[in-house]
């Protein structure tokens, strides 16, 4: 009742609140502070957690733990899989039928293993997202207080279509020696991948979106990107459009970062881009990202790296992983939890007191784990 | 589901039509029906819809339009509705064409908008109607308007349940008026042949799709002979395709007559467009006023979903007072037509609850309570359900 | 300066026999700023007795034989017989139809291997310390195959494109490089999760090639990893060896770590030739106001110095730059000083001759 009448008192001011908003086109944020959990739904939202190999599993029981440190009304529905041991792995489609039906998955990195051992082209990965449909990756980077970076402040995203591209897996020996890897780039997909650049970039509250390509020597697959991220941008007149060439853009990230707002690339590029970008603020351990189809979202590292050297031993940052928690929560709607979990690993973080080893720290993941679940409120 | 797709195979589009008992039990509060006929409501562009969240554009304007919004917002944030909201403040405040391009752009990238009424200026004669430009320019030719009798609600008939399929595009709503003469203004109503039939094939297959008995055209032919003809003698014409849908049709003034003394015989009404502007409004006024009934707009592309009368209420705005049902009602539907239809039927129930169980009512439907009463109790409803 | 940037091949051991001959090189010296940075190079090769005779050549289109337009044959001519040239920025050729320099070049010369050199200069701070990485990219074939074709509208295929036989011959120079400059680790830069065919036979090629060279390290990163790391501790790196289109990113984003195009020096190597430019723009809007700076182009002769095998000269000019950079007193306005080119390459001079 207590509260009721709180959410009374608020809804009370909102008329005001929004009349006196800034005129023009705002997107509404929906990261405002909550106070205090208000749609505690009656029963757990279903949840996909797919722990990944290497660090994966430590990470996982790491996001479990601050769950239930403040009892998130979130169920895990576990699924182990493993493309390197997949002898044990549950079954690909389990895992995939269980994302679908709960349109949303946590999942860490899969391990690839180099060699093809079936001839098959496609890895696990990639198959997930091809056969979700997960055309969209985000990944965003901020700087985080506390980490010792080159450069401070950053804040962008970087968004890259990973449906497409170089990673077709359509490769071939043409004559013996000499091998065709092929590169598709199709309106439809570069067309979904702009729009949904600019739609997140107005949900956000972006001002610039950068279109990362190769368009000066692949004029027409490069050219065909660019050209539909150019007609798409017509729809967003109050978003500034830029294009860039990519190897100019990573010699930009790494002396003039702050010039980006949103960057929408291609498969490969966004590759590159998105660990580039993660190595500015951190590195692998601290930056969470997302892929998105229509219908769900897979939470997820960054950048994609198991850092198998480190399983076992009680070493991995679980930064990224609860950051990436933190999101899934605020696309939950619950907000309220989500915040909770982000400032408590920014305060972590920015007293610099707890530090794993890839922050130059001493510190165990489960020292970090505790500092983050001491900062929750009980 | 593409938009080919959907063409090509109208059977296959889910019918989100169910009976009011699916909902509560003896009760309803108004049927939900499928207005997906025979094109699709969606961006010719990908739709805003990514892992599972949709953004919409919301479109405040004046007077009572922000609050009201506000609360759908409030309420879908209680109950985790997944939908987000892009917000063009356009209003009467500014005369700015830039930001009537921009509520344009942000509605067709998103596909669907809730809107609040922007008020049109009297005394400036160039100063276009931004509802009308905004529907024009979205090519929004269906304004649907389904009035029902609410248990809750005191009113002089019983149990209406009434379509109001209207075309919304030309007719009087030309924005063609010049001064031929000094003293003498002539307005165009212009009729055509390709919107005629096209609201006419609406009308028939939504109310084919829907189950409904009966479609009347309602007109003026017997005086505008050759605009209301057409119209007529399209919708005629069309009708013989229809042989289970009975057909008739009725003359305005009549209509206006007929449905306050005796509401029930009409089941779908097929408007021209001023004609469809003056029943809507009478009829939500036989079935409690301005603040029940929701309005649903469709084009080929866009969908654009406000209160049923377009009017802005500036007199009770910030009050306290407006009733926060309608726009409520609009936010249900928007729902419905985004398929999220659980969180829809959530929120339907909880409206159907405090205004027919509860009996929170307004004033201006003789009650005493406050918008924000109203707002939490229905938010209290939702949050037992979400 | 203990590490002997050499730049190992064929030809350069040929050359070393007639040591103190003197020996002509093409001199293209490019547009915008091209001249008034070539004239600086000139002058400092002068100053140090460099045995270097310029053979100048204007590559301005002309009307071929054939009337269309392309370099003059007699620049084409000049770098045959020289075997290797220097080169400044060129500005984009307006106007389509005629082989672009760099190709014409390319081809020409069957030039397989981009080098660049990155290292971080005293002087000129980057938040970025002990950068000293060297990237050798695949010029000839990969993803700039050229081969791109519409399959249906709306839908462009491009091929990328890996041979055994380029890729072996990229992988061999990668060690040898190494070897002839002091490197100790060769590192081969690859996609091979995804692209498991075409990676992968570049990655055997490098494999096969490290074998061969059991003295000098070899490892494999992903390249993703790789961009993550090298921007979180570039040190970590030396030698790099990778494909065409990750080799062009790569570069750039080395040369971004210690400061841009304008202090990054690169090199083409070829079978039969070499040629050594800057990578920077024109700027045609400093162009002729003597406030271009000539670092890039410097250190790319600097380059070919060594690829020639003349290393005394090359080591004290190298001196010579990099002291001045890191008094810091006559630097131009990009490396953020107030000087002149002329300031900047007088100060080189009288270090060189001193």
């Amino acid at each position: 009742m207590v509260f009721l009448r709180a959410a009374a008192a608020r809804l009370g001011q909102l008329a005001p609140a929004i009349t006196s908003r800034a005129i023009g086109t705002s997107a509404t944020n929906n990261l405002v502070a909550f106070h205090e959990p208000v749609s505690r739904p009656q029963q757990n939202i279903k949840c996909t957690l797919i722990p990944g190999d290497g660090v994966g599993p430590e990470l996982a029981e790491c996001v479990k733990a601050v769950f239930s440190a403040i009892s998130v009304p979130v169920e895990f529905e576990e699924v182990f899989l493993s493309e390197i041991h997949h002898t044990i792995s549950a079954p690909l489609e389990t895992a995939m039928e269980s994302v679908r039906k709960n349109g949303i998955c946590l999942k860490g990195t899969l391990e690839t293993p180099l060699s093809m051992s079936s001839g098959e082209l496609q890895t696990w990965n990639m198959r997930i997202r091809k056969d979700l449909d997960l055309f969209a990756n985000v990944v965003h980077i901020k700087s985080l207080q506390g980490i010792k970076s080159k450069h401070n402040n950053l804040d962008f995203f970087v968004i890259r279509e990973q449906t497409e591209g170089e990673y077709s897996a359509l490769e071939h020996e043409s004559v013996k020696g000499v091998i065709e890897c092929l590169k598709i780039v199709t309106e439809r997909k570069s067309r979904r991948i702009a729009k949904f650049a600019f739609d997140y970039a107005t949900k956000h509250d972006r001002k610039k979106v950068t279109a990362v390509h190769k368009a000066n020597i692949m004029k027409l697959g490069d050219g065909l990107f660019l050209r539909c991220c150019q007609e798409i941008s017509q729809l967003y007149p109050s978003i500034k459009f830029e294009h860039m060439i990519v190897d100019n853009t990573c010699m930009q990230l790494v002396s003039n970062p702050h010039q980006f707002d949103v960057i929408v690339t291609g498969n490969l590029y966004g590759n590159i881009v998105d660990n580039l970008a993660s190595g500015l603020v951190g590195g692998a351990g601290v930056v969470p990202g997302a892929s998105y189809s229509s219908d769900c979202v897979v939470y997820e590292p960054g950048s994609r790296h198991t850092f198998g050297g480190g399983a076992g031993k009680n070493v991995a940052n679980p930064t990224a992983m609860l950051l990436c928690a933190a999101k899934m929560l605020h696309h939950m709607n619950l907000h309220y939890y989500a915040i909770q979990i982000r400032d408590a690993v920014e305060k972590v973080i920015k007293s610099g007191k707890v530090r794993t080893r890839d922050l130059g720290g001493y510190a165990s993941t489960t020292d970090f784990l505790g500092a983050v679940i001491a900062h929750l409120p009980h | 589901m593409s938009l080919s797709k959907q063409i090509l195979k109208p059977a296959l589009l889910a019918k989100r039509a169910f009976a009011a008992s699916q909902i509560i039990p003896n009760r309803t509060i108004v049927h939900r029906y499928n207005d997906n006929v025979y094109h699709v409501s969606g961006t010719r562009t990908d739709k805003s819809k990514y892992g599972g969240r949709y953004m919409v554009t919301a479109l405040p304007g004046d007077g009572i339009g922000p609050e009201l919004i506000g609360y759908v917002k409030e309420v879908f944030r209680y109950g985790g509705v997944p939908v987000d909201f892009e917000e063009v403040h356009l209003d009467s405040s500014r005369d700015d064409v830039d930001l009537l391009e921009q509520a344009i752009t942000a509605v067709k990238r998103n596909g669907v908008a809730i809107k609040g009424n922007i008020e049109t200026r009297h005394n400036d004669p160039n100063c276009k109607s931004r509802n009308v430009e905004l529907r024009l320019r979205l090519g929004l030719f269906a304004n649907i308007v389904h009035v029902t009798s609410q248990p809750g609600i005191e009113t002089r008939h019983q149990d209406i349940d009434i379509v109001l399929i209207r075309q919304n595009t030309e007719g009087e709503y030309s924005s063609e008026e010049h001064t031929s003469i000094k003293g003498v203004v002539e307005s165009l109503k212009v009729i055509t042949k390709t919107r005629s039939d096209e609201i006419a094939r609406y009308a028939f297959e939504w109310a084919k799709n829907n189950g409904r008995k009966k479609v009347t055209c309602v007109h003026k032919a017997n005086i505008m002979k050759l605009s209301d003809g057409l119209f007529l003698s399209r919708c005629t014409e069309m009708a013989k395709e229809y042989p289970e849908l009975e057909f008739d049709n009725i003359i305005i003034d009549n209509c206006s007559m007929q449905l306050v003394a005796n509401p029930n015989q009409f089941d779908v009404l097929l408007l021209p467009n001023l004609y469809g502007n003056i029943l809507t409004n009478l009829a939500c006024g036989i079935t409690g006023g301005p603040g029940i009934a929701s309005g649903r707009n469709y084009g080929k592309d866009y969908a654009v979903f406000e209160t049923g009368t377009r009017n802005t209420g500036k007199s009770i705005a910030g009050k306290n007072i407006a009733n926060p049902i309608a726009m409520m009602n609009a936010g249900v539907d928007l729902l419905y037509h985004l398929g999220l239809t659980d969180h829809a039927q959530v929120i339907a129930r909880a409206i159907d609850k405090t205004i027919n169980v509860d009996k929170l009512h307004t004033p201006d439907l003789g009650g005493q309570a406050t918008t924000t009463e109203v707002v939490q109790n229905i938010v209290k409803e939702v949050q037992k359900h979400a | 300066m203990n590490k002997f940037q050499r730049i190992s091949a064929p030809i350069s051991r040929a050359l070393s026999r007639h040591m103190s001959q003197m020996r002509t090189v093409t001199l293209i010296p490019g547009d915008g700023i091209g001249p008034e940075i070539s004239a600086s190079v000139q002058k400092i090769f002068e100053t140090a007795g460099v045995p270097i005779q310029w053979e100048v050549e204007d590559v301005t289109p002309v009307r071929g034989p054939n009337g269309r337009f392309g370099i003059p044959q007699r620049a084409i001519d000049s770098v045959n017989k020289n075997k290797i040239g220097l080169k400044g920025p060129l500005a984009t050729p307006i106007g389509k139809g005629h082989r672009s320099l760099n190709l014409a070049l390319r081809q020409e010369f069957n030039l397989y291997a981009n080098v660049r050199p990155c290292r971080s200069i005293e002087g000129y701070e980057t938040p970025y310390k002990d950068v000293d990485v060297v990237t050798i990219r695949e010029n000839t074939e990969g993803e700039y195959s050229g081969i791109e074709h519409e399959i249906v509208p709306g839908v462009v295929q491009s091929i990328k494109l890996i041979t055994e036989p380029a890729s072996n011959k990229i992988a061999r120079y990668a060690f040898e490089y190494a070897k002839a400059n002091g490197r100790s680790q060769v590192t081969a830069v690859h996609k091979a999760n995804i692209m498991r065919m075409s990676d992968g036979l570049f990655l055997q090629c490098c494999r096969d090639a490290a074998e061969a060279n059991p003295d000098i390290k070899y490892n494999e990163m992903y390249l993703d990893t790789l961009c993550l790391n090298m921007v979180q501790d570039p040190a970590k790196f030396d030698v790099l060896v990778m494909p065409n289109l990750y080799g062009d990113i790569l570069s750039d984003l080395c040369a971004g770590l210690i400061g841009g195009l304008g202090v990054t020096p690169s090199g083409n190597i070829g079978t039969d030739g070499a040629i050594f430019e800057s990578v920077h723009g024109t700027a045609p809007d400093i162009a002729g106001q003597n406030k271009a700076n000539p670092t890039a182009l410097l250190l790319s002769a600097i380059m070919m110095l060594r690829y020639m095998n003349l290393n005394e000269f090359a080591d004290r000019i190298e001196r010579a730059t990099f002291d001045t950079i890191k008094e810091g007193r006559h630097l131009t306005a990009d490396l953020g000083g107030k000087g002149t080119c002329s300031d900047y390459t007088n100060e080189i001079c009288s270090k060189v001759s001193a």
